[in-house]
C-alpha cells in the first residue's frame, strides 16, 4: 500500500544523521522547519481558503445583498442606474404585510408543511419498521424501489404526476370516475382539472409527490437506526407482553428519538421552502391563488416590472423562517457531537 | 412458557401467517413506489392516440419509438436531444470534479486539524446548506448580471460548484476522519512528503467516500431547475436537460408521449448511477443526515 519499501534511492530523508564531532544533526536546514511549522500553523486554513471563498462569495454575501435590497427601492431603474437607489426603510415590509396575496401564500406554505411533515414521517417510519421485519431478499427489494422513487429528478417526478392527474387522458381521473361513490369516487372525477383550478387540489398534488419521493430517504435512516437497537431489547419487551404499538413508543421511539428529531427539521425546511415541485404543478407564474412563498418572492422578482426590493424582503422573511428552525438543526446536531 | 407441540405448531403457524402479510405488505408498498415510474415508461412507448385516448392503458398497445425518435433527432425544440445532453453533462461533470476536489481540501483541514476557526467553519457550512434558493436567486441573478455571466453554462458552472459543497465537505470529512492517521504518519517516517502521503496513501482509502460524495453532487447539478430556469432564460441552445423537459409543459397542447420521452433520458442516468453506489449510498444518506 505504502510503497515506500519497494523504492531504492537515497535514504528517507527524515532520518538524523550525526556529525563529525558527535552532535545530532537535522538533515535539514533550520529555516525549513520553522517554515514547516508555520506551515502546518496555516495549513488548515489554506485548505480551507478554497471552499470558504465560495461559499461566503456565493452563498453568504447573496443573503446579505438580499438584507440590503430589502430596505431599498430596487427595481430596474436602479439596475440600469437611470434612477437612485433610495433607502426606504420599512415600507417594502408594509407593502408585503398589507398584501392579500402575501397572506394567502404563507397560509399554503404553512398548512402544507403542517399536513405534509407528518403524513412523511409516519409513512417513511411505518416503511422503515416493515423493512426490518422482512426478510433480506424482500428488504432489498422494497428499499431498492423506495430508492428509485427518492433518486428520480424532482424536474421529472413534478412532469410525472402532472400527467397522472391531466383532466384528459390521465390515469386518476379515469380511475376516480369508475370507483364507486361511496368510495368517494364518481362520474364528476371525469376530466377535472387538478392543477389550475384551485390550490388544494393542486397541493394534493405536491403533497403525494413529495411523500412518495421524501419517504425512502426517512425509511433508509429510520432503517439504519433500527440495526443499531439490540435485538434483546424488542424481546424484552415482547416477553414482557408489551404490544407492538407500546413497545415501538417505549423502546424504538426513545432510542431513535436524535434520528427523528434530525429528520424532522430537514422535512420542516424541504417542505416550508418547496419551490419547484409546487412551481411546476401549479403551472409556473400566473395562477397567483396558488402561490405559495417562495414562488411568490419569485414571482416579484422575475415577472415585468420586478421589484427585487419586494422580492428581496420577502426572500428575507422566508430565510428567516428557515434559519430560525436551521438553528434548532445546528443544535441537535451539535448536541449529538457532530461539529466536535 | 412450556412449549408443548400443539402450541409449537400454532406458533410456528402464526410465524408463517406473519411472515406472508408482512411480505404482501412488502410487494404492494414496491407496486405503489413503482407505479408511476413504469406509468412514464409505458407513456413514453404509447403513440398519441392511445396517449389522448378516454381509456388510459397500463401498457402501450401499439408501442412505438417514435416519441423518442422526435426528442432525440429534435424536431420538437428544433435542437437535437444530444445538445442538452451535452449541455447537462458538461456542466454537470465540470460542477462535479471543482467541488469534489475543493470539498475534499476543506475535509483534509477540517479531519487532520484543530484551529481556531473549525467548529465556526462547521456551523457555517450547516446553516448555509439551508439557505433557500428562491431566496438567493434573486440576488445572485443581479450579481451574475452585472458580471455577464447570464446566459452562460459557465456562470451555471461556478453555482453548481458552490451548491454542492456544504453536504460534499460534511460527508467527505466523516470519511477522511475514519482513515487511520497511522498509515500517514507511517508514510511520512519512511520519507513521503505532504503530496506523496495524500497521493499514495489518503486519495486510495479515501476514493470510495469520493465516489459517495460526487453522485451527491452530480444528482445535485444533473437536477438543479431553479437557477437554470432563471439565468438560461430565452438561451434555447443553452438549455440543461431539466429545462427542456419542462419546455413544452404547461405551453398549451402538451404532447405527453415526448415529454415522458424526453424525462425517461434525462432520468435514466440518475437510477443508474443509484443503482450502481446504491449500498454505499444508503450508509452515505445517513452519515450526511444523522452522524454515524
Amino acid at each position: 500500500m505504502l510503497g515506500s519499501q519497494k523504492r531504492a534511492g537515497p535514504p528517507p530523508a527524515s532520518s538524523p544523521t550525526v556529525t563529525a564531532n558527535g552532535q545530532w544533526r537535522s538533515p535539514l536546514p533550520v529555516r525549513f522547519l520553522v517554515g514547516r511549522k508555520t506551515r502546518r500553523l496555516a495549513a488548515p486554513y489554506l485548505l480551507l481558503l478554497p471552499s470558504a471563498a465560495l461559499l461566503i462569495l456565493l452563498l453568504l454575501w447573496p443573503t446579505i445583498q438580499i438584507g440590503i435590497y430589502s430596505f431599498q427601492n430596487y427595481g430596474i431603474p436602479q439596475v440600469l442606474g437611470t434612477m437612485p437607489t433610495q433607502w426606504v426603510g420599512f415600507a417594502n415590509y408594509s407593502q408585503i404585510f398589507s398584501d392579500p396575496e402575501f397572506w394567502s401564500s404563507l397560509k399554503i406554505s404553512v398548512v402544507f408543511a403542517v399536513i405534509v411533515v407528518p403524513l412523511t414521517l409516519i409513512v417513511g417510519t411505518l416503511v422503515g419498521l416493515l423493512l426490518n421485519a422482512l426478510g433480506r431478499r424482500m428488504a432489498a427489494f422494497v428499499s431498492t424501489t423506495a430508492l428509485l422513487a427518492w433518486a428520480m429528478p424532482p424536474v421529472s417526478a413534478s412532469v410525472l404526476f402532472v400527467w397522472l392527474f391531466d383532466p384528459d387522458g390521465g390515469v386518476v381521473d379515469w380511475t376516480l370516475a369508475r370507483i364507486p361513490s361511496w368510495l368517494g369516487g364518481g362520474a364528476h372525477w371525469a376530466g377535472y382539472n387538478w392543477t389550475t383550478s384551485s390550490a388544494v387540489p393542486a397541493y394534493t398534488i405536491v403533497l403525494l409527490l413529495v411523500v412518495w419521493q421524501a419517504f425512502p430517504f426517512i425509511a433508509v435512516s429510520v432503517l439504519a437506526g433500527l440495526k443499531m437497537i439490540p435485538s434483546e431489547l424488542g424481546e424484552a419487551a415482547r416477553v414482557d407482553g408489551a404490544s407492538p404499538w407500546r413497545s415501538f413508543w417505549s423502546v424504538t421511539f426513545p432510542i431513535l428519538k436524535p434520528i427523528f428529531m434530525v429528520l424532522l427539521l430537514l422535512s420542516v425546511i424541504w417542505d416550508f421552502g418547496i419551490f419547484t415541485q409546487a412551481y411546476l404543478v401549479t403551472g409556473e407564474l400566473g395562477n397567483r391563488n396558488e402561490y405559495n412563498l417562495g414562488i411568490y418572492a419569485y414571482d416579484k422578482a422575475f415577472t415585468t416590472p420586478p421589484s427585487y426590493g419586494l422580492a428581496s424582503a420577502m426572500a428575507l422573511i422566508l430565510t428567516l423562517v428557515l434559519l430560525v428552525i436551521s438553528i434548532w438543526y445546528v443544535r441537535a446536531n451539535v448536541k449529538q457531537g457532530a461539529t466536535a | 412458557m412450556i412449549r408443548t407441540p400443539a402450541l409449537r405448531r400454532r406458533l410456528s403457524f402464526r410465524r408463517k401467517t406473519r411472515k406472508v402479510i408482512l411480505n404482501a405488505i412488502g410487494v404492494i408498498v414496491a407496486l405503489v413506489t413503482l407505479f408511476p415510474i413504469l406509468y412514464m415508461v409505458s407513456t413514453s412507448f404509447k403513440p398519441s392516440t392511445e396517449i389522448f385516448s378516454l381509456t388510459p392503458h397500463l401498457l402501450p398497445e401499439h408501442p412505438t419509438w417514435s416519441n423518442y425518435v422526435q426528442v432525440i433527432n429534435g424536431s420538437v425544440i428544433g435542437i437535437p436531444y444530444l445538445d442538452f445532453l451535452r449541455n447537462s453533462l458538461f456542466v454537470t461533470l465540470v460542477a462535479v470534479v471543482v467541488s469534489s476536489l475543493v470539498a475534499l481540501l476543506a475535509a483534509i483541514g477540517l479531519a487532520r486539524f484543530r484551529f481556531r476557526l473549525r467548529s465556526t467553519y462547521l456551523i457555517m457550512l450547516l446553516i448555509v446548506q439551508m439557505l433557500p434558493q428562491q431566496g438567493l436567486v434573486i440576488a445572485l441573478y443581479l450579481d451574475f448580471r452585472s458580471l455577464n455571466l447570464l446566459d452562460s453554462l459557465t456562470g451555471l458552472i461556478i453555482l453548481y460548484i458552490a451548491f454542492a459543497l456544504p453536504v460534499t465537505i460534511w460527508m467527505l470529512r466523516n470519511f477522511v476522519a475514519a482513515v487511520p492517521r497511522d498509515l500517514e504518519q507511517a508514510a511520512a517516517i519512511d520519507g513521503a512528503g505532504p503530496v506523496r502521503v495524500f497521493w499514495n496513501v489518503l486519495l486510495p482509502l479515501v476514493a470510495p467516500g469520493l465516489v459517495t460524495t460526487s453522485v451527491f453532487a452530480f444528482i445535485f447539478a444533473w437536477n438543479e431547475f431553479v437557477f437554470a430556469e432563471t439565468f438560461l432564460g430565452l438561451d434555447q441552445p443553452k438549455y440543461t436537460l431539466p429545462i427542456y423537459v419542462t419546455y413544452f409543459f404547461g405551453k398549451g397542447a402538451a404532447n405527453w408521449g415526448d415529454i415522458m420521452a424526453s424525462s425517461v433520458l434525462f432520468t435514466i442516468p440518475v437510477m443508474v448511477f443509484f443503482l450502481i453506489v446504491q449500498r454505499r449510498l444508503r450508509s452515505g444518506m445517513i452519515a450526511g443526515a444523522v452522524k454515524g
